[in-house]
């Protein structure tokens, strides 16, 4: 009984950083309806871009994570201004077409300038220290601290929506982005921001990954499938929704490998599937 | 007051006959070449027979449907293993077994649409993704056929060689030819007008009577049909299947740079991005991920740029269409 | 000198031609209104006024300066602004957010939070309530609220009383002096003839994309109105 206990908090816990996946893709389709096809392998290429600060500048990788979450704030920006505003109108095609190329592009340029070898970041003993809770659970740091940041950056972000007046123009733009323009808004600003704010959300979430388990530039599109699962297993309209519907996933992903060993992922795509039967609009749905 | 005033339909443009007898004799240059050709001319072009088909299987769907997946290779997957499931352990006719295992994933296909059908737009497509990812990893886990490491399709050594190959490559003929000649049947169709108007508005569409979500179903699993059938085909010809590559997202990777290149919506579309394909894979070869980063920032530019691809920039400029589709309104 | 000057401005969406060369002016403390049939391209004017329609840089005239070319988000910083046909109010938005996002040009100016709620009572209690739960009237009273904030000094209005009751539409029309005192200009385009040209100083009409007549509020007979309105239409008996 115990050892499910275990278990069930090992996958609450790695629904952290799941939610730190799917945050990003909850906001760029609440705010532009984009989903974007490269959103994993964004979150595989912040996890490369901190090897060579780690490696070469001796940075531990903590330091080097919010370095590497403002520099891919700053390619978000530039990606939504220079590619996907001229994508954006009412034919859903060319942004999913486009997104789609810069996935393939963004794999094979990664193969191209790392190789397919397998990497990884390490943080020594961090990484296996745990905290012990009573006799038979423990609970590692290093998904806790995983854990605690995603609750705290979901929170950050749902105060940055809700009471800020960055939060009032991307609500008013994903409402009407015609009419926000009467109000001076500049919808394609507006729109760069939002995929800044998820590029630095993925940073984050790709540079835990990568100090959790090794990564190869394939690894990106299993992100996406798991940050998709989170969102629709949560329901559209809220942030924390996104974030309870990535526990729900981590911890079937858990339950599934406790019950045996290669078990793990088929569980969570078949609780998506249950949830997308049985409730379509999410667990936590808010309208 | 007003008199009646005469019209006539045109459907199609003298060059459209002209062209018309061109691609007659183009498929009786086609079927003959197992006469004159070489075994591995045959098998390549089964193979290039495979990505054509599954690039219009594709456009259908998406150029048509409005439906953009990023899930078709499940049904290549199925179709593959389902001719390995009727020849190799049911002990049918492999030739047979093709478009049997069409069928089998067509008929799948309607729970999987259940499914799928419940997302839209670009969470449809990721959709698509995760179902394809069960079927693989399920089949992955199936020691009927060779779990993870597949199998080898040892009953076609008892088929003479020469019979084998010709036969192959002769149902690979008729399947380019039935796919061919029954898409653009549908696209003049009714059936083709309603997707043409799903295309261009939903909710229009749907207020004249066309009933929306019957015809994607429709689309669905007529696309699933024609995709399962390259999969059984393409196995067919390699004589060997392991989920990896049955269930490869490279499928469907292909399909769409080869639709998008070509032009999305247009029947000539995905031929010229066949070509186009094919060709830069031999240009590329010997570059390993080069190939596939030109390919993706091609596909990027021709997206921007020409949205309806290197086809539909023709067509648009002008007007030809080798597989009329048009309708033209003349008046008097 | 004019406050806004409009000269042969034409408008299209995509290849069809909705505005074929519309002459117009209005000073400032003026009220104008705008009259004509469905389609006759009220809407569109006020739109290419706002900047949601482009049109050539000289066709509009503000101040002197030629800002026909101005995207909108600009065209609000010049102090144009739109309260544009049907509300639209943000559904994600309160009331009051609704309100805030108005000042969003950070325009200086008179009009604020308070001033807006002095000016419609109604809608302080409803302030955190979504602003699209509101009445049809309350709902106008937010959108001209939310236009005010920007601290305009040209205010377009687009068939507010469109749906309203007679009532609610005398309560809105109410608030136009107040509005005027301020300085500001105002638009009106309408459909209610009675209304808008009670409201008005000068009326223009327009059919078809042309402006068919312009005059005095209140001193020109209904049958040339009629006749500018509908068209001159023989009629056989």
């Amino acid at each position: 009984m115990i050892e499910w206990i275990d278990t069930v908090i090992q996958g609450v816990l790695l629904g952290g950083l799941y939610a730190l996946f799917a945050a990003g893709l909850s906001i760029t389709y609440g705010v532009m309806r984009l989903v974007n096809i490269a959103h994993g392998d964004f979150i595989v290429l912040a996890g490369f871009a901190t090897l060579p600060l780690v490696q070469t500048l001796g940075l531990h990788p903590f330091v080097a994570l919010p370095l590497v979450a403002l520099a891919m704030a700053a390619l978000g920006y530039a990606l939504q201004m220079g590619l996907l505003n001229r994508t954006l109108g009412p034919d859903i095609l060319p942004p999913l077409l486009v997104t789609f190329g810069l996935s393939i592009v963004v794999q094979n340029g990664l193969r191209e300038a790392f190789s397919a070898d397998a990497q990884s970041l390490q943080i020594g003993e961090w990484q296996t220290a745990s905290l012990q809770l009573g006799e038979a659970v423990a609970i590692g740091w290093f998904p806790l601290l995983v854990f605690v940041v995603a609750a705290c950056m979901t929170w950050g972000v749902s105060l940055l929506f809700s009471k800020t007046t960055v939060g009032m123009a991307l609500r008013a733009t994903s409402d009407d982005p015609a009419t926000a323009s009467l109000m001076g808004i500049r919808a394609k600003h507006v729109y760069a921001l939002a995929l800044a704010l998820s590029f630095a959300l993925m940073a984050v979430g790709g540079v835990f990954s990568g100090i959790r388990t090794t990564f190869t530039p394939d690894s990106g599109p299993v992100s996406l499938l798991y940050a998709f699962e989170a969102v629709v297993i949560g329901g559209l309209g809220s942030l924390w929704g996104t974030f309870a519907g990535a526990v729900v996933l981590g911890v079937a992903q858990a339950l599934g490998a406790k019950m045996d060993a290669g078990f793990g992922i088929l569980a969570g795509h078949l609780v998506f599937l249950l949830v997308l039967v049985a409730k379509p609009n999410g667990l936590f749905a808010r309208k | 007051m007003d008199s009646a005033i005469d019209f006539v339909v045109l459907r199609s443009t003298p060059a459209n006959r002209v062209i018309g007898w061109a691609l007659l004799a183009f498929c009786m240059a086609l079927i003959s070449v197992p006469w004159w050709g070489d075994a591995s001319l045959m098998r390549w072009m089964v193979e290039v027979i495979c990505f054509l088909v599954l690039a219009q299987m594709w456009n259908l769907m998406a150029g048509y449907g409005g439906l953009i997946s990023v899930g078709q290779q499940a049904f290549v997957g199925l179709g593959g293993y389902g001719l390995f499931v009727l020849a190799q352990h049911l002990r049918i006719n492999p030739f047979l077994a093709v478009p049997l295992a069409g069928v089998a994933a067509a008929i799948l296909a309607v729970p999987m649409s259940k499914l799928v059908f419940r997302l839209r737009g670009g969470y449809f497509a990721v959709g698509t993704w995760v179902v394809s990812e069960v079927c693989r990893i399920w089949v992955s886990n199936l020691s009927l056929v060779g779990g993870g490491s597949g199998q080898s399709l040892t009953v076609m050594a008892s088929i003479q060689r020469d019979v084998r190959e010709s036969v192959t490559y002769w149902m690979a003929c008729a399947l380019l030819i039935v796919t061919f000649a029954t898409v653009y049947g549908l696209l003049r169709s009714r059936f083709g007008l309603g997707l043409t108007a799903i295309r261009d508005s939903e909710a229009a569409a749907e207020s004249q009577g066309v009933r929306v979500a019957t015809l994607k179903f429709q689309v669905y699993v007529l696309s699933a049909l024609g995709t399962a059938m390259v999969g059984a085909l393409y196995y067919l010809n390699v004589l060997r299947i392991a989920p990896a590559s049955a269930f490869d997202l490279g499928w469907v990777v292909a399909a769409i740079f080869m639709v998008v290149i070509g032009g999305i919506g247009t029947l000539e579309g995905p031929i010229v991005g066949a070509a186009v394909f094919f060709f830069l894979r031999w240009l590329l070869s010997d570059y390993g991920s080069w190939y596939w980063l030109v390919m993706g920032g091609v596909a990027i530019v021709v997206m921007v740029f020409f949205p309806k691809g290197l086809w539909g920039s023709i067509q648009q400029r002008w007007g030809v269409q080798v597989f009329p589709l048009q309708r033209r309104l003349k008046v008097g | 000198m004019s406050l806004l000057t409009v000269h042969a401005l034409e408008a299209f969406y995509g290849d069809f031609q909705a505005l074929f060369g519309i002459d117009f002016h209005i000073q400032t403390e003026e009220v104008v209104a705008i009259i004509g049939a469905n389609g006759a391209g009220k809407s569109t004017f006020l739109k290419a006024l706002a900047g949601q329609i482009p049109s050539r840089p000289d066709a509009i005239q503000w101040d002197g300066a030629p800002i026909g070319a101005l995207p909108a988000h600009r065209v609000v910083q010049q102090g144009i602004a739109l309260v544009p046909e049907g509300r639209q109010l943000f559904r994600s938005l309160s009331v009051e957010e609704n309100l805030r996002i108005g000042a969003f040009a950070k325009r200086p100016g008179h009009w604020n939070l308070a001033r807006v709620y002095a000016l419609f009572p109604a809608l302080y209690d409803k302030r955190h309530q979504p602003g699209t739960s509101l009445s049809g009237g309350q709902q106008q009273m937010v959108a001209i609220g939310r236009a005010l904030m920007s601290n305009p000094r040209l205010l377009l209005c687009d068939e507010v009383s469109l749906g309203l009751s007679p009532l609610v539409v005398k309560d809105i029309y109410n608030a136009l002096p107040a509005i005027r005192s301020e300085g500001v200009s105002v638009v009106l385009v309408e459909q209610d003839i009675d209304a808008a040209l009670r409201a008005s100083q000068r009326f223009y009409c327009f059919m078809h994309g042309k402006s068919s007549l312009t005059g005095t509020s209140g001193e020109v007979p209904m049958h040339r109105i009629s006749q500018a309105y509908f068209g001159a239409q023989e009629t056989t008996a």
